[in-house]
């Protein structure tokens, strides 16, 4: 099938500055985004600047193992949504893009379920804060504190990636009816980009929610 | 074509092999005995991944000015709204 030529709108000179239009504004969304997810680490670090030794005894009923893991596999499906976006830059075959997008989206798919496994397990510890939050350690009110900004980052970061998700859908859709190539590409580059910036959350939210106090 | 730069893969996948070793990296630095120094060493480790991912995967290495104003102001911003809490924060007890 071949290739849909994007309509260059009136107000562009031409294709490439069209591109260069769609690029800009996906950033300045990119960052409003760092503005949304900057509050809630500004009042991580605050919290964390007050009680640091709270905060560092509840980071250790977190699970390393499954955090490192589920870092490498956000890692790697940055790798296969870099590839994709070249994939539909370079003119592919549809069926190579799709190949990429679907690997991203497996990947995806897997950190989420991770991520789920994580949470089932934390319900059952009462580590949830609220009325059952039930805490053996010193300092629960402040360790719930630092629960409560667990579950709201990472609760966040997981909207996000299910967003993400939605948008390498309509990508593979799109991808399958041959839409993408040489002169055409932008959407699949846009949402590589926000792909790329969920990934970006996640690789401060690892360290800080994560490895805190260890040793 | 400015900011239509291919890269090729081998440069994705270096990126990416470097990604994976300062996660390990990271994570042996959580388990070392460092003190204070490792959380430091940690969120250095932290904004290297974050550039390498904006820089190469991203494509700002090949992007506009235009572009990367905006991406320096967004960081300007954060610095801010960081910066000014803790000023507050941090000097509590200090100020009694």
């Amino acid at each position: 099938m071949a290739e849909l030529a994007p309509a260059v709108a009136h107000h562009f000179d031409d294709a490439e500055q069209q591109h260069e239009a769609a690029t800009l504004g996906m950033w300045v969304f990119l960052a409003t985004e760092v503005m949304f997810f900057g509050g809630l680490f500004t009042a991580y670090v605050a919290y964390r600047a007050l009680y640091p030794g709270a905060f560092g005894h509840a980071s250790n009923h977190l699970d390393v193992r499954l955090g490192t893991t589920n870092t490498a596999v956000l890692i790697t499906s940055s790798l296969t949504m870099a590839l994709a976006v070249r994939a539909a830059q370079v003119g592919a075959a549809p069926a190579r893009i799709v190949r990429w997008l679907a690997a991203t989206m497996a990947l995806g798919s897997t950190f989420l379920a991770i991520k789920l496994f994580e949470y089932a397990h934390k319900f059952y510890e009462g580590l949830v804060p609220g009325p059952a939050f039930t805490y053996a350690g010193p300092d629960a009110r402040q360790a719930e504190l630092f629960f409560s900004l667990y579950f709201g980052m990472t609760g966040l970061h997981a909207l996000h990636m299910v967003i993400g998700l939605g948008l390498l859908a309509w990508l593979v859709r799109e991808a399958r009816r041959g839409r993408f190539g040489r002169a055409c590409h932008t959407p699949v580059e846009n949402c590589g980009l926000y792909w790329h910036f969920v990934d970006i959350v996640w690789i401060f939210l690892f360290p800080l929610l994560y490895l805190v106090g260890r040793h | 074509m400015g900011s239509e730069h291919i890269a090729p893969v081998r440069l994705y996948v270096t990126v990416f092999a470097c990604l994976l070793a300062l996660t390990a990296l990271t994570t042996a630095v959580a388990f070392a005995d460092l003190g204070r120094a490792s959380t430091v060493i940690m969120l250095a480790i932290a904004v290297t991944k974050a550039t390498l991912v904006a820089l190469f995967f991203m494509h700002l290495w090949w992007s506009e000015r235009l572009t990367r104003l905006v991406v320096g102001g967004a960081l300007a911003w954060l610095l801010l709204l960081v910066g000014l809490t803790l000023a507050d924060v941090l000097t509590r007890t200090v100020l009694g």
